[in-house]
Order: structure tokens, then sequence, then C-alpha cells
């Protein structure tokens, strides 16, 4: 049983008076698949902000391999190993896909502004391990013929899968993707969900997903988190969410379960699965 | 061996340049042209102002209006090093200390920008406009109140030594900083903070350490600029230093293009020669600008070259020392230029 | 104790001229996120427009010194102010027009950009000199005429305490004001209007408000409100350069900040608490370094509290 890569406990998100997040937990393993629907304002990339330091959590724990990382720096937590995509792509768009990604090479090592100014040795060493890093990445992601190409004028798929490309190139132990499959088609998205497994294949990442797509949210995911309105209303196996009334509920209505005549849960304690 | 290869490589540009540079300044005083002297003294040291403001407000797209405030330190500091040491002294003693100041100018001024950059540089751009714009009044307004700086009147008695060659010297240095930043791990993350500051410090870059040091970088050289200066007029007084001379700054990165090293240049070109050109119309130089500036924006707001550089032309870049650079690229957009809407979205 | 008093005075009459300057920064950059850089020089034309219309009027000057506050010339003053208000009102909705609403779909950096340049446009423009022509007035400064003579009231003598009319004129005009405006921001369509259009034009725009004339109304306001700044200000302090709303503008915007740029009652408390500020420590402590204590306040509020003291800190959506 190894050491939880991420370990998330009550955490809690409130802006003012709203509360955007109430007493989420999650832990992964390295190599997990954790994928986290629900609908939309549920409070998951509410959730992913938390745990990337965009903000500090209200009220609980954030652990990145066992260190505490409440109220760091987004940059420092990356530096710890989490790496991020962004719901609405968030590419450096008018640098070449190549830059793009090696600006994530760099992640953590001290800035040598000396050795760049001063072309030392070290400087060149280190620009020629950044290029082969992230054309490395750009191969990983099938974008290589696209390396010179300004990231703006990528076709849409490519982009989101550059940016993961750069997410990956930081290094990390966690990777967190933010709809990634978001304005794919059904090819695309088959493709994608390959690819993710390929890369927790080959990386050792744990990557926690958030997904409306539900094929590819449980195709991929060896473990599933639902929450609605900030609340996870269950956790467990893909298998048991998609039968769970509560998760259909939330995605569906009242009106849904009676016409089944499924019973209506009754708050979030009681229910199968937990 | 390959160290001493490295420190070839390093300084090369300073090898090639220097000798020029004597040869222009030796011809140049054969021929007594005070006239043409004075222009190129004064483009050199309008390159400096540029392209150092110019890693900070075009590379990583953020607006600092206090550049003349920099200048001061830099050049009240050179200033009373060289009375210090470069009065009494002659010949090459005499270039050494010069020499000197201007690095004491540079130092201090890098620090100022340190002592300016740290609290401001975590808040949003808007805010750094105004607070470097007031550090450089507080600068003026300080001088002007300490009997050591001479007040009002400023400090005299300083040695004329600034030249071409040292002007050209500060001024290829300046330029070969800017390049080799551009082209650098560093220099990628500054672009990255204009892209996107937020996935940049996703990313791993520390957003606010970067900003920090590019700050620091374009204060020292504006202190450069500032000794310079002060050396040629052979008087520090706090008029040299005001807004104004930040706002003229501010024209010539924005008319280069802010982010392009070689606009930044051109431009500081041509702006020196039209003021000297157009001298009868001085008066409305400053409404002039004003104008330019308002106009650019509504036009053409990339300036002439937007972020777009001479070494970037597909000729220059098939030239034999040019082929083996790992792909620099065009190095994104200039923070003016339209770019598609970046909206939050939605919450998921 | 009179000194103490006299700090105090001056301080409050100081901080109502920053507050109705703030107060036009604030409602711009709710509307806009813009710092309009131009607002200070909205000022500065507001006092050179009473300085030129009194003249039309052939009022003041040394000639007519001696003159006390006759009904006749408060109202030929308000007329003035009024007057000036109107045309800086313009002046504002002109620059918004034409300098920035094109820029509003661009990078703030533009807008900024094209803010200052609009800002030294006003400077240098009216630094200019024209020959045989009183306008633009040129980089000395001018005399603003006395309108009427303002007589130490005598209230605060006792103490030692110089309290003129004009003082309390002036205060009181700024506060009828400042009053006026908390009026039309929270108690009229047109002010949750603006109050909507701060918060998210996009959805104000798709309630149905008329987003572009909100905003061109909001500089209306808010020039006016400089307009009057400038006037009052030369009242009490008659000398009048083309280059006093740099300073000043400048001043006011760090009151903005530290009031909570974005919130009205904020740019008055802050107005009032920068006045004050200054006016102590200068008297007390540095007095070259007048200009200073207003940059170290925006230092202290950047580094401790940069929402200032009634602003929300806003949260960006990720």
């Amino acid at each position: 049983m190894s050491e939880p890569v991420l370990h998330i406990s009550g955490v809690t998100m409130r802006f003012g008076g709203l509360r955007a997040l109430g007493d989420f937990n999650l832990s992964m393993v390295p190599g997990e698949l954790v994928g986290m629907i629900g609908p939309n304002g549920a409070g998951k990339t509410t959730a992913f902000n938390a745990v990337t330091g965009v903000y500090t959590p209200t009220e609980g724990e954030v652990r990145v391999a066992g260190e505490r990382v409440n109220g760091l720096r987004p940059h420092e937590i990356c530096t710890r190993g989490v790496a991020r995509t962004f719901q609405n792509i968030r590419l450096f768009k008018q640098l070449s896909a190549l830059d793009n990604v090696r600006v994530a090479c760099h992640a953590g090592a001290k800035s040598g502004f000396v050795d760049s100014l001063f072309l030392t040795r070290h400087h060149r060493s280190e620009e020629q391990r950044i290029l082969e890093r992230a054309e490395k990445y750009l191969g990983v992601m099938g974008l290589s013929p696209r390396r010179d190409e300004i990231a703006r004028n990528l076709p849409y798929g490519e982009q989101r899968r550059l940016e993961i490309a750069r997410a990956l190139a930081t290094g990390p132990k966690v990777l967190c993707l933010d709809e990634p499959a978001a304005g794919m088609n059904a090819a695309e998205k088959t493709e994608l969900m390959a690819l993710i497994r390929s890369i927790r294949d080959r990386f050792g990442v744990a990557i926690l997903l958030i997904e409306h797509d539900m094929r590819v949210a449980m195709g991929v995911s060896e473990r599933m988190i639902v929450l609605d309105h900030g609340v996870t209303i269950a956790q467990g196996k893909p298998e048991a969410i998609r039968k769970d009334p509560k998760v259909i509920e939330a995605y569906l209505g009242d009106a849904y379960l009676e016409e089944r005549h499924i019973a209506v849960p009754v708050g979030p304690g009681s229910g199968a699965s937990r | 061996m390959a160290f001493a290869r490295g420190v070839l490589r390093s300084v090369l540009p300073f090898l090639v340049g220097i000798p020029l540079l004597l040869a222009l300044q030796t011809f140049l005083d054969s021929q007594g042209i005070d006239y043409w002297t004075i222009i190129l003294i004064s483009i050199g040291i309008n390159v400096i102002l540029a392209v150092s403001l110019n890693v900070v407000n075009g590379f990583t797209g953020q607006f600092s209006l206090g550049h003349a405030g920099f200048m001061a330190v830099g050049g009240y500091t050179t200033a009373k090093v060289a009375l210090a040491f470069a009065n009494g002294a002659h010949g090459l003693t005499q270039q050494a200390a010069f020499g000197g100041a201007l690095l004491c100018g540079m130092a201090a001024a890098a620090l100022a920008g340190l002592v300016v950059g740290l609290p401001s540089l975590r808040l949003r751009g808007d805010y750094l406009a105004i607070v470097t714009l007031g550090f450089g009044m507080i600068i003026v307004s300080i001088v002007e109140n300490v009997d050591a700086l001479g007040k009002a009147i400023g400090l005299s008695g300083l040695p004329g030594l600034t030249n071409v060659t040292w002007t050209g010297v500060g001024a290829i240095a300046t330029v070969v900083m800017a390049r080799r930043l551009a082209v650098s791990t560093q220099g990628r993350a500054l672009f990255a903070i204009r892209e996107d500051e937020v996935a940049a410090e996703a990313m791993g870059v520390d957003t606010t350490g970067y900003k920090v040091r590019a700050f620091v970088i374009s204060a020292a050289f504006a202190g450069l600029a500032g000794g310079l200066i002060v050396h040629l007029l052979q008087l520090a007084t706090p008029r040299s230093f005001n807004f104004i001379r930040s706002f003229e700054v501010v024209v010539m990165v924005v008319l280069g293009g802010l982010g392009s090293i070689t606009g930044s240049v051109l431009a500081a070109i041509i702006l020196t020669v039209a003021l000297e050109a157009l001298r009868e119309f001085q008066q409305y130089r400053m409404v002039v600008y004003a104008l330019l500036l308002i106009a650019l924006m509504l036009t053409r707001p990339q300036g002439l070259f937007g972020t777009r550089e001479l070494w970037d032309l597909p000729l220059v870049r098939r030239l034999p020392w040019m082929r083996n650079r790992a792909a620099a690229g065009p190095a994104g957009a200039p923070p003016t230029e339209v770019r598609g809407e970046t909206d939050s979205g939605g919450e998921t | 104790m009179t000194e103490f008093l006299q700090h105090l005075v001056n301080g409050v009459s100081l901080g109502t001229i920053y507050a109705l300057i703030a107060l036009g920064y604030t409602m711009v950059y709710g509307v806009l996120k813009l710092i309009n850089f131009a607002h200070g020089d909205v000022y500065m034309v507001g006092a050179f427009m009473g300085y030129y219309l009194a003249g039309f009027w052939r009022l003041g000057g040394a000639a007519s010194a001696g003159g006390g506050a006759t009904p006749g010339s408060v109202v030929r003053a308000f007329l003035i102010t009024a007057a000036s208000m109107v045309v800086c009102g313009f002046l504002g909705y002109v620059i918004e027009r034409f300098a920035y609403r094109p820029l509003r779909d661009r990078p703030r950096l533009t807008a900024l950009i094209t803010a200052i340049g609009v800002s030294f446009l006003l400077e240098f423009g009216f630094q200019l000199n024209f020959r045989g022509s009183n306008f633009p007035p040129g980089p000395t400064p001018r005399i603003f005429p006395t309108l009427f003579e303002g007589h130490d009231t005598g209230w605060l003598s006792a103490l030692g305490v110089n309290l003129y009319t004009t003082d309390l004129l002036t205060l009181g005009v700024a506060i009828l004001l400042m009053v006026l405006l908390q009026w039309i921001v929270y108690r009229t369509k047109f002010g949750t209007a603006m109050r909507a259009v701060s918060f998210d034009h996009q959805v104000a725009g798709l309630m149905g408000i008329p987003v572009n004339r909100i905003i061109s109304w909001t500089f209306v306001l808010g020039s006016a409100l400089a307009a009057a700044a400038g006037i009052l200000f030369a009242v009490t302090r008659p000398r009048i350069d083309p280059l006093m709303g740099l300073m000043f503008g400048l001043k006011a915007f760090v009151a903005a900040v530290l009031g909570g740029i974005g919130s009205v009652p904020g740019a008055m408390v802050g107005g009032m608490v920068l006045g004050l500020s200054e006016e102590f420590v200068a008297g007390y402590l540095l007095s070259s370094y007048r200009d200073a204590i207003a940059f170290g306040i925006l230092i202290l509020v950047l580094v401790l509290r940069p929402s200032g003291l009634f602003g929300r800190t806003t949260v960006e959506k990720v």
C-alpha cells in the first residue's frame, strides 16, 4: 500500500457568504485514475483551484506526497508535483507550441539570469536539456510536427493536447485535467482516453480528471467522485456510481426518478455508495 | 579550453564593438565635429533607455512609468563616485574610475529597482504604473531637498567623460543583454508571464520573482544611462530626470513596439534624430508625443515592429553563425495587440 | 492647540478636494476597470475654465478686491462653477467616447497607455503659448481671480485659528456635492445601473442596461466633480498652472485606492484621511516631503491591504 501522493482532507472553500466547496475529501495513490463529475457549478474547478494553490482552502488540508501545501503559491505547489490544465484553455497563445512546453520544463529550477546573460556553459547545457525535454513531451502527445506553430493557430483538439503536454513537462506526480475532452468529437475522445491511460502507464502519474462526458469519465476512471452544489454526494467505482440514485437525481432530477419509480433519496447521508 | 571559448563567446560583441567605436570616435574628434558626436551619444543613451524599459514593459508586459527615477539614482550615484575618484585622475586611471563609477550607478539603480519592485509587482499592472510614476517623483523630491545632492541646483563640476565609445559600449551591453534574455529560458518565462500570468504560475514559474528580476535589470541599465547623461551635461540636476523623461522613454518603446528590441533601437534613433531636426518646434514636442501615443494605440498598438526582430528575418537566419541556434521563434505578441477573449468561463 | 486646529481646518478643506477628485477615479475604475490618468488634468481644466469665465465676466482681480460676499457675487461664483462643471463634463464625455471606447475590447494596457497620452496632451497642450492669444494659458501660473473677498468669520479666532468665509463656503459646496453624488449612486436608477455595470458589464448589458450610455454619464459626472474641485481649490489657493493636475491627480488616486478603488464612500473617506494625514504630517514633521506622504500611504495600502478600506477583494476565476 503506497503513500498517498495527494491527500485532501476536509477542504472547504468559502467566498464571502458563498460556500463553493464543502468538506471535500480525496486520497490518491501514485498511478491512480480518478474522475470527478457533477453538474455545472458543483465545485469541481474550485476543488482543482484549492489543490493547485490558486485559492487557499478556507478549511481543511491539502498534502502532496505527505507535505502540507496549504497557502503555498501555485508555482510552489507545481514544483512539489501538481500540474494542471484549464477548463478554458490557457495556453501562451502567441508563443510556439515548443515554447509553451519549454516554459514548463524550467519549472522550479533556480532562475539563472546570470547564466543566461553571460552565456555560461551551464546555460547552454540547460537550454539543450530543456529543448530535448520539450521535444520529447511534444512527441508523447503527437505534436512534434506542430513544434514551431503558434499555439493560437493550432486546431482546438491539438491545443488541448498541447496543454496536457505542457503540464506533463513540469514532471508532476499528480496531473489534474480540467475537461480535457471538451469540444472533441467521438473519435478524438476515444483517442484521448487511450492517451490518458498511456500517460499513466508511461509516467506513473496519478491523474485527477474533471469531465462532463460520461463515457470518457467512466471509461478512464478507476474511481469516481461526484459533486453537487459543493458537496460530495457519492464516491466509488464507475459501475456503482452509474446506478447511484443520488447521482442520477443530481444530473437528471426528481421527475426522472419518479417516472421510473426509483426512490428519491433523502439527504446526503443515505445512499448506497459512500 | 572550453572555458576560454565560453568567455570569448560571451564578450565577443564587445571585442568587435569597442575597436569600431574607438575608431569612430577618433575620426569624429579629429574632424572636430561636435554636433555629430552629441547626436550619436544622444542616440546611444536613448537606445539604452528604450531597450531597458522594453524588458519590463515589453517582454514582461508590466507597465513602469518611473524609468527616470532609476536614471536619477544611477546618475547621482555615478556623479558622487566620479567626483570622489575620477576628478583628480588622468588618462587610463580616470577612464577606469569612470567605468567603476558607472558600475556603482548601475548597482545603486538595481537596488532601487528591488526596493520599488518587491512590494508593487505583486499587484495588478495598473497599480504599477502609478507606483512607479510616484517613485520617480519622490526621487526628484528627495534630491531637491538634500544638500549633499545639490538640491535643485544639482551637482556640477563633473568631468565630461561620456563619449561615443562609452555610450556605444553601454548601448551594445544593453542590446546584448536584452537579446540574450529574449532567447533564454528566463526570457521565455517573462513572455509567458506576459501572455498569461495565471498559467505561467501554474506551470511552475515564480511570477513575482521573475517580474522583480526583470525590473531590477531594467533599472540597472536605466542607471547606466543616468550616469552617462550626467557626465555628458557635466551636471547632475533633478530636471534631467523628471516624469517628462519617463514619458519620452515610454513613447519610444511603444512606438518601436512593446517587446521588440529592434523596434526600441529604431524608435530611439528616429525620435532622437527627429527631435534634433525639428528643433524650432521644440515647444510642441510633448503635445506631438502625446498625440502620437494616442494615435498609435487607436490605429497600430503594436507599434512599428510588434515583437518582431531583425534577426527573425529569413535572410538573417541563413547567416552562418545563426543557423545552429535553437529555434528562437517569434516572441509572442506585444501586450497591446488584440488578443482573443480570455474570459474566465463558468464554474464546474 | 492653535496649530492643531489650523491643521485640522486645512486638512479637512484639502481632504474634501481630494475626495471630489477621487470620486471620479473610483467611479470610472468601477465601470471600466481603467485608471483614468487624464482625470487629474480635467481638474486642472476645470480651474482654468473658471479662470477664463471669470475673466470673460470681468470679475475679480486686484481691482475688485474688497467686495464682500454679496449675493450677486456668490451667484456669479456658482454660475461660473456650474458652467465649468458642464464644460468639463463634456470634456470627459469626449475623452471617453474617442479615446477609450474604441479600445474597450483591447487589452487593458492599451487603454492605459492612451489615458497617459490624453493626460499629457492636456498638460502640455495647456502649456503651449500662442502669441496674441490668451488660450492656451502657457506654462506660467495664473492667478485665479477673487470671486468674492473672504472674511475671517472670527468663529475660531478665540482659539487663534483663521476660518474664512471662503473656507466654509468651499467646504459646504464640497459636502453638498458629495451628498448629491451619494444620492445619485444609491437612490437613482442611473446609480443602480452604474453599479450594475461595475459588477459585470456584459451581464448588465444583457439585462437591458445601455452600457455605453451609462459609462459616458459616469465620465461626465466624475469630470464635473473634478471641475468643481478645481474651482474650489483655486478659490482658496489662487495660483493655478497647467501641471497642477498631475500631482493632485496622483494623490487623489492614492486616496481612491486607500478607500478601496471602486467604492464611492471609500473615495470620500480616503480623500479625507489623505488630506488630514498630509496636513498633519507635513505640518509637524517633514514639510518638504509633503508629496512623498501620499506615496508612503500608497505603499502601505498596497502592502498591507490592497483592497483598501472599503474595497472588495475580487477573486479571479480561473
